[in-house]
């Protein structure tokens, strides 16, 4: 049946979701814009210095090392995430009421808060109290006190905490997949492995690319998790961009150079999202089910 | 249709949202309902949060509310930094307290530069007894140029020495006197299988006391004064170099251990590494005592926990007298407040209150007034109390912390610059260099 004009929503439906947006987002990231031209210590008017903080941001090593860091962090995390993502999801995918039971229990980090997380690992972690210390070869290690190996740790804390929620959207996406596929292929001769790289695989192909740019987009943005867990130590061992806009921000309160910073964020993560969806086809959003 | 009731109500949740966020926006304008306080409102007094300290203000305030006809105060209390990102942003807003809690120093002269905070030299030429009942060296702390911009209102909190007696005695180490003294201390609890010095380094502030101290006896107070004024090339002053290349020979020689880096101080590390004979000494504010006394208090009760000042430093230009930390905190007046009248008689009346004093005293507080040594030396913790208050009378001169006195933005980078110094990637030169080069 043919949709008519008048069957459609308004475009009124479209004014509370703009408002916010526009409020929000939009507001915010303009006034950002002008900030990075001003200089401001947070008393009186902000005034405009030129190009000043960008000089600065280009002359500044600390901020190139922060972005390096951030986007070691980015592939690592997403090395990480998406292999244990996808394959939990799938397996959680099943029916079977013993995945139903583990996948509950897979899925707890999601439910506590962000400050749970860090504190929690941060107790786990600690060199002198924390459980690690007490256990044979992980007690040899200070995880968070080892300016090489915190890397390696916040990733982990970071995976921990965002697995589940990725695998929520594979178990989603796997769940979607026809089952006559499988039992055709099983027909065929298919065994697990190739129907899970010839079928499963290219069928969740957006849920990946989804998820990458949730992964991409969100190590940009990462802060919370880090600033509880280390400060963005020990020294600048794992201060990433944000951190760096944070603390330039609000210790240094020098919120024009803060505001280039997140301007550099805020390119970067556009950039990425845009990059992603385009290099892979997903705003295309071709069906996955020719003929089904 | 059942439809167009969905589409009715949509639209009434959307306005109500939209009604919803607008009063939101609204609040924070300049009309603000419970922020500002006008003629005739309240008088907002802000504060540092402390679950020790706040009921004695709050007790403060309420007695002048039923004791004045000059208006009605009311006290707001903050974690220690939202508080400071909020006072900046709310100082100059209509929004703006009327009298706010602050460190003294150049702290607040980024204040009184932006011309926010009322001269209170006046109120103290008014009230002679007023300004003789502070110590003049910590009511110094909120003078600039000549002028008072800030009455003393919590106690002082000089950094102090402490120690784990048992763990000393057991490597027969004896308190030190002399930076050497601390060098052979550090030596000999090494060889006893103990960290010499518990320093809770995932916290640039507590290793910013060593290099305090520690430039403080090699080039006497003059030196930092110089770098806090802006003079020209004061950071390269040869004492500064001396200090730093002094810190890092100490870090060097294991003083501090291996973990320090990840050891924090808020969540009990440090100072429990002390308590329970994990480490020698530990550097640190006057109020580790109370929490020693809070979190360990065994380790207190059986006289295990010893406190002397820092050592001397042959050879140095400082006073081993001097001293360093948070001279008091204090009470300022801001110049666009409404409620002047009722602030400016709290100030003259209730910080000296006989009932005031008394209360934080019990409170474990050593406050910055004259002639209260009887009555610190009756409280339970009479040694102690009496300990800070004569090191503070005594004291050539009194430095309040480097962070709070800098400029916020020099502050930090100096912070960072010391974590890496403290973590071996950055040398002492290297230190002065990038410290001279802002």
């Amino acid at each position: 049946m043919a949709v008519t004009r008048q069957d459609r929503p308004s475009g009124w439906y479209l004014a509370p979701a703009l408002t916010f947006f526009g409020a929000f987002a939009v507001l915010p990231m303009v006034l950002v814009v002008y900030l990075s031209f001003t200089s401001w210590d947070g008393f009186g008017t902000p005034e405009l210095s030129g190009v000043g903080n960008w000089e600065r941001l280009m002359d500044d090593g600390r901020a190139w090392d922060s972005l390096w860091l951030t986007l070691v962090f980015m592939v690592l995390t997403w090395l990480v995430q998406t292999p244990i993502a996808l394959l939990i999801g799938v397996w959680a995918a099943g029916r079977q009421r013993n995945r139903a039971v583990l996948s509950s229990l897979f899925f707890l980090p999601l439910l506590l808060s962000t400050a749970a997380i860090a504190l929690l690992w941060a107790a786990v972690l600690d060199p002198n109290f924390g459980v690690t210390q007490r256990l044979p070869f992980l007690g040899d290690f200070n995880f968070l006190g080892n300016t090489e190996l915190v890397v390696y740790t916040v990733v982990w804390v970071i995976s921990w905490q965002y697995v589940p929620f990725h695998t929520l959207l594979y178990q989603a996406a796997a769940r979607q997949v026809p089952q006559s596929l499988y039992e055709a292929a099983t027909l065929d001769g298919a065994g697990r492995y190739r129907q899970f790289f010839t079928i499963t695989l290219p069928l969740v192909k957006y849920t990946i690319i989804t998820s990458t740019v949730l992964m991409l987009v969100g190590s940009v943005t990462t802060f919370d998790t880090i600033l509880i867990l280390t400060g963005g130590g020990p020294g600048t061992a794992t201060r990433i961009l944000p951190l760096h806009m944070y603390i330039t921000g609000f210790s240094g309160y020098e919120f024009g150079y803060a505001s280039a910073v997140a301007v550099l964020l805020l390119l970067l993560g556009a950039g990425l999202s845009l990059a992603v969806t385009q290099a892979t086809g997903f705003r295309k959003m071709q069906s996955q089910q020719e003929g089904m | 249709m059942s439809s167009r009731r969905l589409t009715r109500s949509a639209w009434q949740a959307g306005a109500l949202l939209m009604a919803g966020t607008l009063v939101a926006c609204g609040s924070s304008g300049p009309s603000g309902g419970g922020g500002g306080g006008g003629d005739g409102g309240t008088g907002q007094v802000w504060a540092l949060e402390d679950g020790a300290l706040n009921p004695i203000e709050e007790a403060s305030i309420e007695r002048f509310n039923e004791g004045s006809d000059a208006g009605e105060l009311e006290l707001a209390t903050f974690g220690n930094d939202p508080y400071k990102q909020r006072l900046r942003v709310a100082i100059g807003s209509p929004n703006a307290p009327d009298l706010f809690f602050n460190w003294g120093g150049g702290n607040l002269k980024e204040y009184v530069d932006a011309g926010e905070v009322e001269d209170l030299t006046s109120l103290l030429d008014e009230n002679p007894e007023l300004r003789d009942a502070f110590l003049p060296s910590v009511l110094a702390g909120a003078e600039l140029d000549g002028k008072n911009y800030g009455l003393p209102m919590r106690g002082m909190q000089p950094v102090m020495m402490f120690y784990n007696d048992a763990v000393l005695e057991s490597a027969g180490v004896e308190v030190p006197e002399t930076w050497d003294d601390l060098l052979a201390a550090v030596d000999a609890l090494k060889a006893a299988g103990v960290t010499p010095i518990a320093l809770a380094g995932t916290q640039a502030w507590t290793e910013l006391m060593w290099i305090e101290y520690i430039l403080d006896r090699v080039g006497g107070p003059e030196v930092f004064q110089a770098i806090r004024d802006g003079e020209e090339g004061a950071w390269e002053d040869p004492a500064v170099l001396e200090a730093l290349t002094m810190l890092r020979e100490l870090i060097d020689r294991g003083a501090f251990g291996n973990d320090f880096a990840s050891v924090g101080y808020d969540v009990g590390g440090a100072s429990t590494i002390l308590a329970q004979g994990g480490a020698g000494f530990h550097l640190m504010g006057s109020w580790e005592y109370t929490n020693q006394l809070n979190d360990s208090p065994e380790f207190v009760e059986a006289g295990d926990l010893g406190w002397a000042t820092f050592p001397a430093i042959e050879g140095g230009e400082g006073d081993p007298s001097n001293l360093v930390g948070n001279v008091s905190n204090f009470y300022s007046l801001t110049s666009s407040s409404e409620n002047k009248e009722a602030a400016r008689e709290y100030l003259a009346t209730a910080l000296t209150d006989d009932e005031y004093i008394s209360d934080l005293i019990a409170a474990g507080d050593v406050p910055p007034v004259q002639g209260v040594r009887d009555q610190l030396a009756e409280t339970e913790n009479g040694d102690y109390a009496t300990f800070i208050y004569d090191a503070t009378v005594d004291a050539d001169n009194f430095q309040l912390s480097w962070d709070q006195d800098l400029p916020a933005d020099e502050a930090t980078e100096m912070l960072t610059q010391l974590e890496q110094l403290f973590l071996g990637n950055q040398t002492p030169q290297g230190f002065v260099d990038a410290m001279s080069a802002l």
